[in-house]
């Protein structure tokens, strides 16, 4: 029995494989298809030629090289891979990216979120009396060295038409380093794109008697002194190199080099006052600041606006709790506030702010679609939205260079279909991901298990 | 950045009250200047002329208050409201925390603390460690934002405490340990008796002063031109520094004789002020002492045994200390009772015979006085902020209900238009909850059919 169970799966490997290897040529050429570059006007009728995992050309009046696999594209559209801008996908077993900030009104009760869970790298130690402890901080963590192809979601991504996805550890204040992939790849070093992506925060908190810091004030102090302490450890090593002698040695300290060596500080933030509580820390430590969430951002777009933020906002639209009677439990302004959430990508798009839309969140890479439709049939128009899920999201993590648009010499990632994206019964025919073809597994996978645990 | 809040603050203020307000035929009880039968004219936020007769500019907007009483926001010296947390209780000494980072102007505790009178309160970290966190003052300028509901220009303060809170250690596990059944108390939080609680209040000001003199050193060093690594900044020692600067206000929760005289002594070894004493429910056995300090006392009206360490006060305590020459006011410490303190300032008529002026100085001028912000609230003085609140009856009575709440002149809390717009509220509210039940089904449906048929 044992044996077949096993037989069975190494058959099944194998299968995968020799889809995989059977559909390798190095030139492919999508001919007479619909084109959305994003980073210029729609081709209603051209060629796509990608060679070696590169885009060769793009444009209505390109020939077919005589040596491209040949796909004929009519009736299809061709647009860049889709980019889940905060992810998990790819780390296997990681958990979705949780609620930026549990929503809590008026109280002074002591916030109940669920105590940080230690993450893999650190052993249960003693229990920190201060910031000097480090707690909560695994910012060294690179998400490059946890990615595995193995992981199940990178598939199912795929079918959702995702061909990239900046990837992050997220447990802990100062949870670690992201990565932004390429979702396949025979090898995890074969997905990534760019490391570290930026340091993921967050400012969940162990509950009253786990040690510093164990409240939301507490939290944001501690990001404070990290910060401070990271600014003199640059300052005081810059000296000692310069002048060891007469100088006392700096200690080494591995959470102070991840907060250096982060491009970009990733920070959670749902409603007006996180969004200004965020901005003005990030201002005052002079980060280079992403705030994520984001739900409520359709109240606070003159404050994004006012500092030029980059934003990005949470697929997971707010929705009722499925016990509670909402007439009973729901203030008005709960109320108002799940009815307008998805609106907050069209009023970002309208005042110009830079944002890129996640699908992290979600339970499935599959529900994005839908989630992406609620936020037009609020106001955002196909193009912003397109727009959100690729090159945006490429440009806040700097890899705009080489993905998120369909462009000469850009990294072969693109999604075709039959139909509008994001329009119900759209069919993703196929993606491209690094100039590799994939097409949506025949049978589609079970619901749950993958995306949750 | 700081400057375009400021701005846009500033912008905020001069276009809701640029207008010319007059408030007429009320009974104004200044609390400073006695109590008149007259006007009050506010202009661009601030009082511009108090008396029974007075210039009604051309424009101004009038507001006939014939029958009611107006006296100066109420001003609570103790609150935890408007903070999406309290207490950073997992050390002994945090003070690198502060309400201002954790500020929530959405709070409905707020516009609540608004409808009842008050118009400036001083939100204090919890009671959990020796010393606490940085405290902000707020106006309960509902509907600003974070911004928005700072008292601007305010100095700031800190929470101390003393007694049963500060020397609670937490609970001693039995897990984790070499030995069974052994109790692991490693997890326990230092101090576990009074005499600690003074411990870490001296170890830490000692810390502080340290610390202040190895940044001496360290710029005296670079001033000469050495090459030298600057020290570490320390976020929990520099707001000690600044106490010991006098550039921060302490306010000390407190409850026993013997532990208010404990602190007084600790601030006169290391040469600072006590500001306030919180509670303070024992100060009416040391109130010459507590008087020679300086410091003055914000206190419960009849608040006691809720506690071991309560069990001595007494309803006379305000009056007592008033008496004795300190300083007195009354708080809240609680959302609930921070709706009626005109109420709390009656009883000390009926306990200890405080005069109706008296009475109300307690959350009014003494308040002011004791978050020194007296310059800018707390009476109805010329050149002071129009914060000011409108009752229907005098606000020493039960039956008294709030009609008005005005902040820098601007109407924050208008009872008539509150009650009209409830229904209308009532409206919007179901008309959500209709469409929201009206997507549920059809979302569940598109969750079924929604995985994506492979090609």
């Amino acid at each position: 029995m044992k044996y077949r169970i096993r037989f069975a799966s190494v058959f099944a490997l194998l299968a995968v494989a020799i889809c995989a290897k059977a559909e390798t040529p190095s030139v492919i050429a999508i001919k007479d298809a619909r084109i959305v570059p994003v980073s210029g006007p729609v081709i209603p009728k051209g060629t796509v030629v990608v060679r070696n995992g590169l885009i060769e050309a793009a444009g209505a009046s390109v020939p077919t090289p005589s040596d491209a696999w040949v796909v004929d594209g009519q009736g299809l559209t061709v647009y860049p891979g889709l980019i889940d801008a905060l992810s998990t996908w790819g780390i296997p077993n990681a958990s979705a990216i949780e609620s930026s900030s549990p929503s809590r009104r008026g109280g002074f009760t002591p916030p109940d979120f669920p105590p940080a869970p230690s993450t893999p790298a650190a052993a249960p130690g003693p229990i920190a009396r201060g910031p000097e402890d480090r707690p909560s901080n695994t910012s060294y963590l690179l998400a490059a060295d946890q990615v595995s192809p193995a992981d199940r979601r990178v598939e199912t991504a795929r079918a959702a038409g995702f061909t990239g996805a900046a990837t992050f550890p997220t447990r802990g204040i100062f949870a670690g380093q992201g990565v932004f992939l390429n979702l396949a790849g025979q090898r995890a070093g074969n997905m990534v794109v760019q490391s570290p992506a930026g340091l993921f925060l967050t400012v969940r908190t162990a509950a009253f008697g786990g040690g510093f810091p164990n409240s939301l004030m507490g939290a944001i102090a501690y990001i404070r002194q990290i910060y401070l302490d990271a600014d003199q450890y640059k300052t005081a090593k810059e000296i000692y190199a310069a002048h060891p002698l007469g100088n006392k040695r700096p200690d080494y300290d591995k959470t102070l080099e991840g907060v250096l060596a982060a491009p970009r500080v990733m920070m959670p933030a749902t409603n007006p006052k996180e969004i200004e509580r965020m901005l003005k820390l990030g201002h005052e430590l002079k980060l280079k600041t992403v705030l994520y969430g984001v739900e409520e951002g359709y109240r606070a777009v003159d404050l994004l606006k006012k500092h030029n933020a980059s934003v990005l906002v949470n697929l997971k639209w707010p929705a009722p709790s499925r016990e509670a009677d909402s007439e009973a439990t729901d203030s008005l302004r709960v109320l108002e506030m799940r009815d307008k959430a998805p609106s907050t990508p069209a009023a970002l798009a309208k005042a110009g702010i830079k944002f890129a839309l996640y699908a992290g969140a979600l339970d499935r890479p599959q529900d994005a679609a839908r989630a992406v439709k609620r936020a037009m049939d609020a106001g955002l128009s196909a193009e912003d939205a397109i727009r959100a899920l690729t090159l945006s999201a490429a440009e806040i993590y700097g890899v705009a260079d080489r993905l998120g648009s369909i462009d000469k010499g850009k990294i072969a990632n693109l999604v075709v279909t039959k139909g509008d994206l994001f329009q119900s019964g759209t069919e993703i025919k196929f993606v491209l991901v690094d100039g590799v073809k994939y097409e949506p597994a025949p049978e589609a996978p079970p619901a749950s298990p993958e995306a949750t645990q | 950045m700081k400057s375009i809040f400021l701005a846009l603050l500033a912008g905020v203020l001069s276009i809701a009250s640029a207008q010319t307000i007059v408030i007429q035929n009320a009974t104004v009880l200044t609390i400073t200047k006695g109590t008149l039968k007259g006007s009050v004219v506010i202009k661009d936020g601030k009082i511009l002329e108090v008396g029974e007769k007075v210039l009604v500019p051309p424009g101004a907007q009038v507001i006939d208050a014939g029958g009611q009483y107006l006296m100066p926001g109420i001003i609570d010296a103790h609150s935890h409201i408007a903070a999406d947390s309290i207490n950073e209780g997992s050390m002994s000494v945090s003070s690198m925390v502060g309400i201002e980072d954790v500020l929530d102007p959405e709070a409905i505790a707020i516009f609540r603390a608004l409808a009842g009178g008050v118009t400036t309160a001083n939100i204090l970290h919890g009671s959990a460690n020796a010393i606490g966190g940085k405290c902000l003052v707020i106006k309960t300028r509902w509907g600003k934002d974070t911004e928005g509901i700072k008292f601007e220009g305010a100095k700031p303060g800190i929470k101390f405490a003393l007694g049963e809170n500060p020397k609670r250690q937490g609970m001693a596990t039995t897990q984790g340990t070499g030995r069974r059944g052994a109790a692991d108390t490693s997890n326990l939080r230092y101090p576990g008796t009074r005499m600690g609680v003074e411990d870490v209040i001296r170890q830490a000001f000692t810390e502080a002063k340290q610390y202040q003199a190895t940044w001496k050193d360290y710029e005296a060093r670079k001033a000469k031109g050495e090459t030298v690594i600057p020290p570490k900044r320390d976020l929990k020692l520099e707001p000690l520094v600044e106490i010991l600067e006098g550039k921060r206000l302490v306010h000390a929760h407190c409850y026993r004789a013997d532990e208010i005289l404990m602190l007084l002594r600790v601030a006169d070894d290391f040469g600072f002020k006590i500001k306030t004493l919180q509670h303070v429910l024992e100060g009416y056995k040391v109130a010459k002492e507590i008087a020679a300090h300086g410091a003055g006392a914000s206190t419960f009206s009849d608040w006691w045994a809720y506690k071991v360490e309560a069990y001595d006060a007494i309803p006379y305590n305000a009056a007592v200390m008033v008496k004795k020459g300190v300083l007195v006011s009354l708080n809240s410490d609680d959302a609930e009772l921070m709706r009626r303190l005109n109420t709390e300032a009656g009883k000390t008529v009926k306990y200890g015979g405080l005069t109706e002026t008296e009475a109300l100085s307690l959350i009014t001028i003494n308040p002011a006085k004791q978050l020194d912000i007296d310059n800018r609230v707390g009476s109805i003085e010329v050149g002071k902020d129009a914060d000011l609140v409108l009752y229907d009856k005098h606000p020493l009575s039960t039956f008294a209900k709030v009609q008005k709440v005005m902040i820098d002149g601007t109407v924050y809390f208008d009872r008539d238009k509150d009650v009209s717009d409830r229904d209308q509220k009532q409206l919007r509210k179901k008309q959500l909850i209709e469409k929201e039940k009206q997507n549920q089904p059809q979302q569940k449906k598109g969750f079924a059919g929604g995985a994506r048929r492979p090609a």
